[in-house]
């Protein structure tokens, strides 16, 4: 069925605007999960328990002024908060967030989505040079070999799974978790596929402490050193939309997505989960993944380049090599449920 | 050896960045100038004097009740040992007996003042290597410590509290109380510092064979404090030359010899444990009796030269006071830790990446105030 170009423009509006709401929130979020580590209260001023503060700041950097440096390449410097932003959006497209509830049913989705956020290094790589700020360029070079790095790790992972549902679409991959989801299935590779994926994602997406890209305290802010105002939060935003995708990848892929938790064969049990709709599952579980990369975050120093590529080359890498190898076996041998 | 090494940087094609004076791990406005070769350090050249406010030269208007209480503004963090220092060095020059609660009072404030200085530097050596929970861990045992200085000296930051003599007001009468009350919370929290960044794999990784300072290098370029005992040279000045009854109390100078930034993180985690220990003895036995010796309204030194020195929670502070015999000195000249531990950086950092160099400048532990003075 084909949508029309009207249909199409409003799906995509209220798509959007799901996804921006969905950033405040996480931003919310954020603050509050930092600020229950750090024994604080976090916002609690503006609105019901400082609901409202991550708008006021939204309105603050509507409000400043879109600086763009002299010696900047301007062309660039203002393309590049759109190239990231374009990508982080781009990449929602075909998740699946409730039974049937999918914006676009592509039967290759892994690939689109691994394939379409590897390009946000293109926007940060132009963002950095662009700047013309030596502090941007070291963040902006240093992002180039982390989420190059960072990828294969991310594409062994989600091939394991692949391998074993024998399908790229996301739909076809939440179906296959009926009688259970992956994790649970299949056995201690794909735990192992599932703890590599999520360590790999918080570097491809640069939060911390895989944040070299920014790190504040060595290259004041790195490639975003520059930027002020709307573009910085077009930074912001695309780190947050990010953030959500590789979650729900995450949750899709190895959690069942929006699939209740069934155990095969239990039938009277898997009624009684059904209960409960398929998109509180899909948040659910996402958030929960959220929750443990915000924790990352808030407990750990940052690494040093050269430890953090040596982690990806040297340990996640083959791991995941030799992973890919068992769980090919497991699939050829039928050794999961 | 380091010393008398010349670097060949040609100027031209070189990629230098300025980190500094506005920079958020410099800590203050200290510019260091880095000459890099991708992300390798090849040199750093430290650029000093955005702080400096000629606190030697003006000393030299103030009396000697007075001239102390710009020292405050020095290493803020080590403000009481400051005083302290300025306190001795006229007492040794009129050889003024300071009573023993005095001086009780004075050792219970000075300890306190470093342990609150060393969990600062725990703060912001996490938050230096991007770790922001930490700092707010432990900004909860120094706000007790605080609160405490608060009670007694009427101050947070910036205080005063030795006089020549003795203690500016006696303590409060809760200040046993309080001080027992804020050690058990030390205590009780001390293993949350291990679980949150000491004993955190990245932070052991990060830190070790980071910035080795060798113990011949120390002794050459004048390292003092828990930088200088990290890479095994015995220099607490608490123990060597004892001032205001340290050698009647039982501690340990804490001495570690691997000279690395994690050598320098452990002698300060060990270190905040041994003035605990010093306080726990103290605190029970507070001598009665004045807190203050009789002096003169105006104090004149003899004519001559004096010096004294004390341990500061960064190291040894000297005190050097050329007087010719009026109320106020001829010459005033401080020794300051921070000055010769900042003059290790440049020969610990070479080869390192940017990211050590926060590292090493957070387990140095820099003041900038008091390097400029």
């Amino acid at each position: 069925m084909l949508l029309t170009v009207t249909e199409m423009v409003i799906v995509g509006l209220c798509l959007l605007v799901f996804l921006i709401l969905l950033a405040f929130f996480l931003g919310y979020m954020e603050r509050k999960v930092a600020a229950f580590m750090e024994l604080r209260l976090g916002p609690n001023r503006v609105g019901p328990k400082g609901t409202l503060q991550i708008i006021a700041d939204t309105v603050k950097l509507l409000f400043k002024e879109g600086f763009t440096p002299d010696a900047a390449d301007k062309f660039l410097f203002n393309l590049a908060p759109g190239i990231i932003i374009t990508t982080a959006l781009l990449a929602v497209a075909p998740i699946a967030y409730a039974r049937g509830f999918q914006i676009w049913d592509i039967n290759i989705g892994v690939l689109y989505i691994s394939s379409v956020s590897s390009m946000a290094v293109i926007g940060i790589l132009m963002a950095g040079w662009s700047s013309s700020n030596k502090y941007s360029l070291i963040g902006a070079m240093r992002c180039g070999a982390q989420i190059v790095s960072y990828e294969l790790s991310i594409g062994l992972s989600l091939i394991s799974i692949v391998v074993l549902t024998g399908s790229l679409s996301l739909n076809d991959i939440v179906e296959s978790q009926a009688n259970g989801w992956w994790i649970f299935k299949g056995h201690i590779p794909v735990m192992i596929a599932f703890v590599i994926f999520v360590v790999a994602s918080t570097a491809e997406i640069n939060r911390a402490p895989f944040d070299l890209v920014e790190a504040d305290q060595e290259l004041t802010g790195g490639f975003n050193t520059e930027y002020a105002g709307m573009k910085f939060a077009m930074f912001l935003m695309a780190e947050y939309i990010n953030l959500f995708v590789v979650s729900a990848v995450a949750a899709t892929i190895f959690l069942g997505g929006w699939m209740p938790f069934h155990i095969g064969g239990m039938t009277g049990f898997n009624h009684i989960m059904d209960y409960i709709p398929s998109s509180i599952w899909f948040f659910g579980k996402t958030l929960f993944i959220i929750f443990i990369i915000m924790q990352f975050r808030w407990t750990f120093p940052r690494l040093r380049i050269d430890q953090l590529l040596n982690l990806e080359w040297k340990y996640l890498l083959p791991i995941s090599m030799v992973n890919v190898l068992l769980v090919t076996l497991m699939a050829i041998m039928g050794w999961h449920f | 050896m380091i010393l008398g090494e010349e670097d060949h940087i040609n100027e031209e094609g070189e990629f230098v960045i300025n980190m500094g004076p506005q920079h958020p791990s410099t800590h203050g406005v200290l510019r260091l100038k880095v000459w890099l070769d991708g992300e390798t350090i090849k040199k750093v050249e430290p650029h000093l004097g955005y702080i400096h406010r000629s606190i030697e030269k003006m000393s030299e208007s103030l009396s000697y009740r007075q001239y102390g209480y710009l020292t405050s503004r020095m290493d803020y963090l080590s403000a009481h040992m400051n005083n302290l220092a300025c306190a001795l060095v006229v007492e040794k020059a009129l050889q003024i007996q300071v009573p023993e609660r005095a001086q009780a009072i004075r050792v219970i404030i000075c300890e306190l003042a470093r342990i609150s200085s060393h969990i600062l530097w725990f703060a912001s050596a996490g938050l230096d290597l991007g770790g922001v929970t930490p700092f707010f861990y432990a900004f909860r045992d120094r706000e007790a410590i605080n609160n405490i200085m608060e009670e007694t000296c009427g101050a947070r930051l910036t205080m005063n509290y030795m006089v020549p003599g003795g203690v500016i007001a006696d303590v409060p009468s809760n200040f046993q109380a309080r001080v027992k009350e804020v050690l058990k919370q030390f205590k009780d929290n001390y293993h949350e510092y291990d679980e949150i960044l000491m004993g955190n794999v990245i932070f052991q990784n990060r830190m070790m064979d980071v910035g080795v300072l060798t113990k011949e290098d120390a002794i050459a370029l004048g390292c003092t404090g828990p930088v200088a005992r990290a890479s095994g040279v015995s220099c607490d000045i608490r123990k060597l030359y004892p001032y205001d009854g340290y050698e009647k109390l039982q501690f340990d100078e804490v001495i570690l010899t691997g000279g690395d930034s994690w050598a320098r993180c452990q002698v300060r985690m060990a270190e905040m444990l041994q003035s605990v220990h010093i306080i726990e003895q103290l605190i029970d036995n507070i001598p009665e009796g004045d807190i203050v010796a009789k002096t003169k309204n105006v104090i004149k030194l003899p004519k001559g030269e004096f010096y004294q020195r004390v341990e500061t929670a960064r190291g040894e502070l000297g005190v050097y006071i050329v007087s010719d015999g009026a109320s106020t000195p001829y010459r005033c000249k401080y020794r300051s830790p921070n000055f010769a531990n900042l003059s290790a950086i440049p020969h610990i950092s070479k080869g390192h990446k940017i990211g050590d160099l926060i590292a090493i400048m957070a387990t140095i532990d820099l003041i900038i105030p008091d390097i400029d003075r």
